[in-house]
């Protein structure tokens, strides 16, 4: 069977409470991490409570609902970012959250690769049927890399984002189980 | 008299263990980062774990010994250094019926292949038969566990029942296949 | 679309967990009911204990586990309960368990047809690929319902249960969403 953690330049990790912690704290107060990332309100949460919170998710264990990946590199172990399913059980559909919040690595294939290995998981472990994500208009590095994963565009919600005094649009993208089988070529097992 | 000699928890290069709440964490986790021991292991979808949930479920598994009397659990590790080589239990025991389910994993790949799941195995049976009394006992496996299938018939294990097409992985659908052994079985062996 | 919780003869409805811990106290000093139900002994619980215990089962909306009540379509009693346990949603299989309470009511085909109507359920609704059971070698109506409603046997866990002194095999009984499809296939309603 395939290595299911393993990508071509990064690999899945589980990090310690602390690790997370600190990492989140840095990547928080980085405006543009945050603002291409997410569209709540930027704010700073202390390295304790966020700590906490991780610890209290340790707790939990597993649940079929959500699934949490950290992501290190493979050639200096670095930890670099995170990515994240969340699943609609009933209907079997799948929602990716993704990023990397070291900025040095932006733009180098290393969202790709991590996309990859999160649809990889999604589609052969989770055995879902589609994979849904959202993503802001002014993210077109992001749009590429997903394109590239074999998502399509499927819509728009209209200036539905406010910031800086501009609406923006979030585009809303998705791959199908069918589609990422054929891109795999009949290479799974 | 009975044979009150020979060790129930000492193999011939691996013995029984309590858990380690400072060192086994961080070794345990390592295993969970390696897929093909997940997907070997565990039914639910494989996932690494940090040494902080390993110590939560290490602390639930404790307090579920204590207080459901239904579950024993051991650290399988190498006489020579102590070290942490892997997990060995049984589990969901009825003591009205006499059942009980094993689970065994010997967590590091450098560690499989040197006959260390066949002597904890042993220890693992002689424990649920000569000191549990259990009437028999189970384990499941999915079918693509050829290293666990071959272990278990070496020991006398028959498979039982065919969960057709119970796992789904790699884009495929697998069967899940339980075995058993009877108490009877396995005396009749030694 | 037709009522997806009502069938021929039952109907399928919520639990509560008052009335319902009342009937158990009936039902459970009936020891054939217990013995071709329970996997092992069971105490005579007080229908207060029992009560406390089923609202903390159902504590929380719990994304894998599915209760109901059955109720004859005529006069609206109460016949007994289902519970649907969904052990992977990444394989899409669940467990089944079904009990009609009074013994005056068992051989009637009430549980045939809660059966029906909770594999349309477990199929069209919960989507599930594969919906399993146990059965005991001593309950042959329970088998002989389970087959009709089309069930295989997938093999059988040997002397698995202990009365009387004899031992007995525990069957295994399971059916996929083909062979389930196959059988709709003539009945379209």
């Amino acid at each position: 069977m395939r290595d299911l953690f393993r990508g071509e330049l990064v690999h899945i990790t589980a990090e310690e409470p602390e690790a997370r912690a600190k990492a989140e704290v840095r990547w928080q107060r980085d405006t543009e991490f945050h603002r291409l990332a997410d569209s709540d309100a930027a704010q700073i949460t202390s390295e304790k409570k966020i700590k906490e919170w991780f610890e209290k998710q340790a707790e939990q264990g597993f649940r079929p609902e959500r699934h949490p990946f950290s992501v290190r590199t493979l050639d200096e172990d670095k930890y670099i970012g995170f990515f994240g399913l969340w699943v609609d059980l009933i209907h079997s559909v799948a929602w990716v959250g993704i990023g990397i919040g070291e900025r040095d690595f932006w733009g180098k294939g290393y969202g790709t690769d991590m996309m990859k290995l999160c649809l990889q998981y999604a589609f052969t472990e989770l055995c879902v049927e589609r994979v849904s994500l959202g993503l802001h208009e002014y993210n077109p590095r992001a749009l590429r890399s997903y394109e590239k994963c074999g998502f399509r565009l499927e819509g728009r919600t209209r200036k539905d984002v406010l910031r800086e005094g501009r609406r923006t649009d979030t585009l809303w993208m998705g791959i199908l189980r069918e589609e990422w089988l054929q891109m795999q070529n009949g290479d799974l097992i | 008299m009975f044979d009150i000699q020979t060790q129930l928890f000492e193999g011939q290069d691996i013995r029984f263990g309590p858990i380690d709440h400072e060192k086994d964490p961080e070794i345990e986790s390592k295993w969970t980062h390696d897929s093909e021991f997940m997907r070997l292991m565990e039914v639910n979808p494989a996932r690494p774990m940090s040494a902080a949930m390993i110590k939560k479920q290490y602390e639930k598994l404790e307090k579920q010994v204590e207080e459901k009397k239904n579950l024993y659990y051991f650290t399988i590790r190498a006489k020579a250094d102590d070290r942490l080589i892997g997990k060995a239990a049984v589990q969901w025991i009825e003591w009205t019926n006499g059942n009980g389910f094993l689970e065994l994993g010997i967590g590091a790949a450098e560690e499989r292949g040197k006959g260390y799941g066949t002597q904890a195995l042993r220890l693992l049976l002689r424990f649920a038969f000569a000191e549990l009394n259990l009437f028999r006992v189970s384990a499941i496996v999915p079918e693509y566990n050829e290293g666990a299938i071959a272990l278990l018939k070496k020991f006398g294990f028959v498979q039982e029942v065919c969960r057709r097409q119970s796992l789904e992985r790699d884009g495929r659908r697998w069967d899940l296949l339980v075995f058993g052994l009877l108490n009877d079985e396995w005396r009749n062996q030694a | 679309m037709k009522d997806v919780f009502t069938g021929k003869l039952v109907r399928l409805s919520a639990v509560d967990p008052e009335e319902m811990s009342k009937a158990f106290t009936r039902w459970n000093r009936d020891s054939e009911y217990t013995r071709l139900l329970m996997m092992s002994a069971q105490p005579l619980s007080s229908a207060k204990a029992i009560q406390k215990w089923m609202e903390k089962e159902m504590e929380g909306v719990s994304p894998t586990d599915f209760f109901f009540t059955i109720r004859t379509l005529d006069e609206n009693k109460l016949l007994g309960g289902l519970g649907l346990n969904v052990i992977s949603w990444a394989a899409r299989e669940s467990f089944i368990a079904i009990f009609i309470g009074e013994r005056e009511d068992w051989g009637k085909g009430y549980g045939t047809d809660a059966m029906s109507i909770v594999l349309r359920y477990a199929f069209t609704e919960l989507n599930l690929q594969r919906v399993s059971l146990g059965v005991f070698e001593y309950n042959p109506r329970a088998i002989r319902s389970y087959e009709k409603v089309g069930f295989q046997h997938e093999g059988r866990m040997r002397k698995y249960l202990n009365h009387e002194g004899k031992r007995w095999d525990l069957f295994y009984m399971g059916i996929l969403r083909e062979e389930w499809l196959q059988m709709q296939n003539g009945d379209k309603t």
